[in-house]
């Protein structure tokens, strides 16, 4: 996917989140965006869902850029999955509601048809046997990892994750990784907002470093974790692999 | 899916005979306490007008029904009005809310069915009683649904927009279910409550259980053994709507 960004920009109230940030990406499909809490990280990744909308600058992936008005962006939204940091599960649903849901509301699959390709999904994702629990009867890891299989059942373009495992143990954090390595062996593009470092050093191809509502790097993981040129990336790399 | 409680469930003999053991109590406290009462009852002069408390009790029944169903759409209708981003309807609905909360249905009723009633050429006073019933009952109401809506967390509202439902599907799935868990108890109450203010309806001359029970004392000069009755009909309304929304409660319960 080729990736654009110029001059976005966006503010809550007086505070500049993102602050006239630009790229370009022609070639990336595992995106990684790290940097300290704050930074606009999640802002840019929830303006790349199509959740919010940047004041000023333009977005555009594969050269079509993101509509403004409300009905579009609903519509880009149907196109691409995401997952957020609290799973997100419509708790009064089971797995296989969760996942038919979108299937069958919005995306106009036969409610037989929604069914099996939720279950298609599960099995391939192991989480068969939870298919009709609630939320509530399932682990954090197990959540996640529906809440991930109910956005690659719409056979999204793009995938995007907001801090997938921040809540989780290690244990299930690997699992989740394991799953998002998995859909990028697929071939599968994805943009990622991570604190797992070593993760990105391997899935990503591209890292960008956001800092007070600017990108201050972007470039391939291997350039940035061993030498990264801005001295706030540096210092945020070498506080966080420290341990 | 069987919801997990801390206790188990006791066994059907042993809830049976703690019902029983309840209600003996209570029945041995009152029946002590009408026994120190010099009363002389009379049954019978007031069984000769039951015809009247049975009509008395199906205009209750008639009046509330309809008043139940008005005042769930008002109370719909204002809790979507006050999440408008049209401000004046915004205000609109929170001033209703706040005048018909803050003051008595008393004056209500009086102020419709003599001011408002005429001026609109509503001259029977069953549909005016009905429509302040269900305009007094509607912002109560109003006030379970918005905060029943208000319970369901931004986060959900986020997962919706994402799978991409529209507002009225977001409502429709994700909202509704999970708001009307929290909604339940306190439409019980408000139900059981607009039951019981219908009385009130007495005042604009509308006779109704209490009306046609404030009459038959007065025709046989007894007390309880009009009144009695009128608290057991009253009861009568209140109890299915309280046992039916506990067993919707149980339907829709999920654990968060």
């Amino acid at each position: 996917m080729r990736l654009e960004l110029s001059g976005v920009t966006k503010s809550f109230g007086s505070h500049r989140v993102l602050d006239n940030i630009s790229l370009d990406l022609p070639g990336v499909h595992a995106f990684v965006l790290i940097g300290p809490s704050g930074g606009g990280k999640s802002t840019l990744l929830r303006i790349l869902a199509g959740l919010e909308r940047a004041e000023s600058g333009l977005v555009a992936i594969d050269g079509a850029g993101l509509p403004r008005e409300e009905e579009a962006l609903r519509k880009y939204r149907c196109g691409v999955g995401t997952v957020f940091q609290a799973y997100n599960l419509f708790p009064h649903l089971s797995a296989i509601e969760n996942i038919m849901l979108p299937l069958e509301k919005v995306h106009g699959l036969a409610r037989a048809g929604a069914h099996a390709r939720a279950m298609e999904t599960l099995q391939r994702f192991q989480l068969e046997a939870h298919a009709h629990k609630k939320p509530a009867q399932l682990s954090g890891g197990q959540k996640q990892r529906v809440a991930i299989a109910r956005a690659v059942a719409i056979k999204p373009r793009l995938l995007l994750f907001d801090e997938p495992t921040s809540a989780l143990d290690p244990e299930m954090t690997a699992e989740v990784l394991e799953m998002i390595e998995e859909l990028k062996g697929e071939g599968r593009d994805l943009i990622l907002v991570t604190h797992e470092m070593a993760f990105a050093r391997v899935a990503a191809d591209q890292v960008a470093f956001l800092d007070n509502g600017r990108i201050l790097e972007c470039a391939p993981p291997e350039e940035i974790f061993a030498a990264a040129r801005s001295e706030s990336c540096r210092r945020f790399l070498g506080k966080i692999l420290r341990y | 899916m069987p919801a997990e409680t801390d206790q188990a469930e006791p066994p059907l003999w042993r809830k049976a005979g703690s019902l029983l053991l309840a209600l003996a109590f209570l029945a041995g406290l009152f029946t002590f306490a009408f026994s120190t009462t010099i009363y002389r009852w009379n049954w019978p002069a007031v069984w000769v007008y039951r015809s009247l408390f049975v009509r008395g009790w199906l205009v209750t029944l008639l009046l509330s029904g309809i008043s139940l169903v008005a005042s769930c759409l008002i109370g719909a209708l204002l809790a979507l009005l006050r999440r408008t981003p049209l401000l004046p309807l915004r205000y609109l609905a929170r001033i209703y809310v706040e005048t018909i909360r803050g003051t008595p249905l008393l004056v209500q009723l009086l102020i419709f069915w003599y001011v408002v009633a005429p001026a609109f050429g509503i001259g029977n006073r069953y549909v005016a009683g009905v429509l302040t019933l269900s305009v007094f009952s509607g912002a109560y109401i109003s006030e379970v649904i918005r905060s029943g809506i208000e319970s369901v967390g931004q986060s959900q509202l986020d997962s919706a927009r994402a799978i991409g439902l529209t507002t009225l599907q977001t409502y429709r799935y994700v909202i509704f279910p999970q708001a009307i868990r929290q909604m339940l108890p306190p439409l019980a109450g408000q139900f059981a409550s607009l039951i019981k203010d219908s009385s009130l309806l007495s005042i604009i001359g509308i006779s109704e259980f209490t009306l046609n029970a404030q009459n038959v004392s007065s025709y046989t000069y007894s007390n309880f053994e009009s009144y009695l009755p009128l608290a057991l009909g009253y009861l009568l309304l209140t109890l299915p709507i309280s046992l039916w929304t506990q067993s919707l409660e149980r339907r829709n319960r999920f654990e968060t």
